[in-house]
């Protein structure tokens, strides 16, 4: 085993690892921070997308031992210490965003990294970036109308209503 | 996944010295080593990580060349490589947004995958793999599927294009794996035209010599009209047979040509 030591969320945090831990589970098993969620383990799904030093990457894979020093941030970090969502958490319930929910730290944190990029993105320039992010009950439509709103554009009506 | 000893260098010499364990790999981006090692299909006792060196990353462009460190992302390439076009709408293209933040242009060309982007980009630019300890010219570099000149322990510290006059990369995405069924790199200089595919043979990447001299004669779709390429083998399964794979190296090399 050996020691790690990161920021997550502007905690510093450490603990020991082996070689194999990924930083999905250094962040689930070791922090506790089971927001992060492991859909598929095949670096598919992107449910597990967390962004280190500012980019979005798939947690589950990545070594905890290369995010030595790093600065990590998970969904855990994204609402107010009070509990206010975020403007982008905020939109996906307002635009009833999710059904089952497991996808969404995923996508929140993909939306966050996109809007960082690109803070008025087109529809499609939207559906290309979550490329990455499956979500299973097929909810994209109002996925995509979420963020639409959270970068404060005009929300098309693209949902298939 | 089989547990293994973790090293993180921070400079070359440290990491090729690091790769004299038994059984020693590098590390990169870990987008392809990561999946596979989870599958057990690759269980290095040690792995070396390079992405701690810092001198492996960056993209710099002099006297008409980029040079690209091994440790660079796709993502950097797609935002900094404005200076070759294609090159970075290919890197753009690779996989997904974080997928490209992780995976590297050496880790890339190292594992040479059969279906991977980036050595159709390197062999349709002509370009130099520099090492460790030498230059390979990209025509010597590429060895069948998965196979390269390199030897054990050595590592690739940049990759070198030549910036072409006009280049495009067509990739006909497999769509759930979004790896390419079949894609075509075009370039045109000043010395002719190199067609180099990727997704479609057994060997891996190559170039259809055939399109090339039709096309360093009139750089035009229609000059490789009266060609076909080859099916024989090209690689057949669920996603598409060898004739299927043949017939998208001529439309997609005509696209190319015709977006360059």
């Amino acid at each position: 085993m050996t020691e790690v030591s990161m920021v997550v969320n502007g905690r510093k945090v450490s603990g020991n690892v082996e070689g194999r831990t990924l930083l999905s589970a250094f962040l689930r098993e070791n922090l506790g921070l089971t927001g992060t969620h492991v859909g598929c383990d095949t670096s598919q799904c992107g449910a597990c997308v967390v962004h280190v030093d500012g980019a979005a990457v798939k947690s589950c894979t990545m070594f905890a031992l290369d995010a030595e020093g790093a600065d990590v941030a998970t969904i855990e970090g994204q609402a107010a210490p009070d509990g206010t969502l975020n403007v982008i958490q905020q939109a996906f319930q307002d635009y009833h965003g999710l059904q089952c929910g497991f996808c969404t730290p995923g996508m929140v944190m993909s939306a966050a990294a996109l809007l960082k990029e690109n803070p008025k993105p087109s529809e499609a320039e939207i559906r290309d970036y979550l490329e990455g992010n499956i979500c299973r009950c097929t909810g994209y439509h109002n996925i995509v109308r979420a963020i639409m709103a959270a970068s404060g554009q005009d929300v098309p009506a693209v949902a298939a209503e | 996944m089989y547990n293994f000893e973790f090293v993180k260098p921070a400079t070359v010499d440290e990491a090729v010295a690091a790769l004299q364990a038994e059984d020693a790999q590098p590390l990169s981006g870990g987008q392809t080593l990561i999946p596979t090692m989870k599958q057990r299909l690759n269980a290095p006792s040690t792995l070396v990580s390079l992405i701690g060196i810092d001198s492996l990353k960056g993209v710099s462009e002099a006297g008409g060349v980029l040079t690209i460190g091994a440790g660079t992302t796709h993502a950097t390439v797609a935002a900094e490589a404005g200076a070759y076009p294609a090159l970075a709408a290919l890197a753009g293209g690779i996989g997904d947004p974080a997928v490209r933040n992780r995976g590297t242009i050496g880790g890339s060309l190292a594992n040479n995958d059969p279906a991977a982007c980036y050595p159709a980009a390197a062999l349709g630019s002509g370009a130099t793999v520099v090492t460790n300890t030498r230059e390979i010219a990209i025509d010597d570099y590429f060895q069948g599927m998965f196979t390269t000149a390199l030897e054990e322990g050595e590592i690739i510290t940049a990759v070198k294009f030549p910036i072409p006059e006009k280049a495009n990369y067509q990739k006909f995405e497999q769509p759930a794996s979004r790896f390419a069924l079949v894609g075509v790199f075009v370039a045109k200089t000043a010395d002719g035209v190199r067609v180099a595919v990727t997704g479609a043979s057994e060997e891996g990447v190559f170039r259809w010599t055939e399109a090339e001299a039709a096309l360093s004669a009139n750089f035009a779709p229609g000059a490789i009209e009266g060609l076909s390429a080859s099916a024989d083998g090209l690689i057949g399964d669920l996603h598409g047979t060898p004739a299927y794979r043949a017939s998208l190296i001529k439309t997609l090399t005509k696209r190319a040509v015709t977006a360059a």
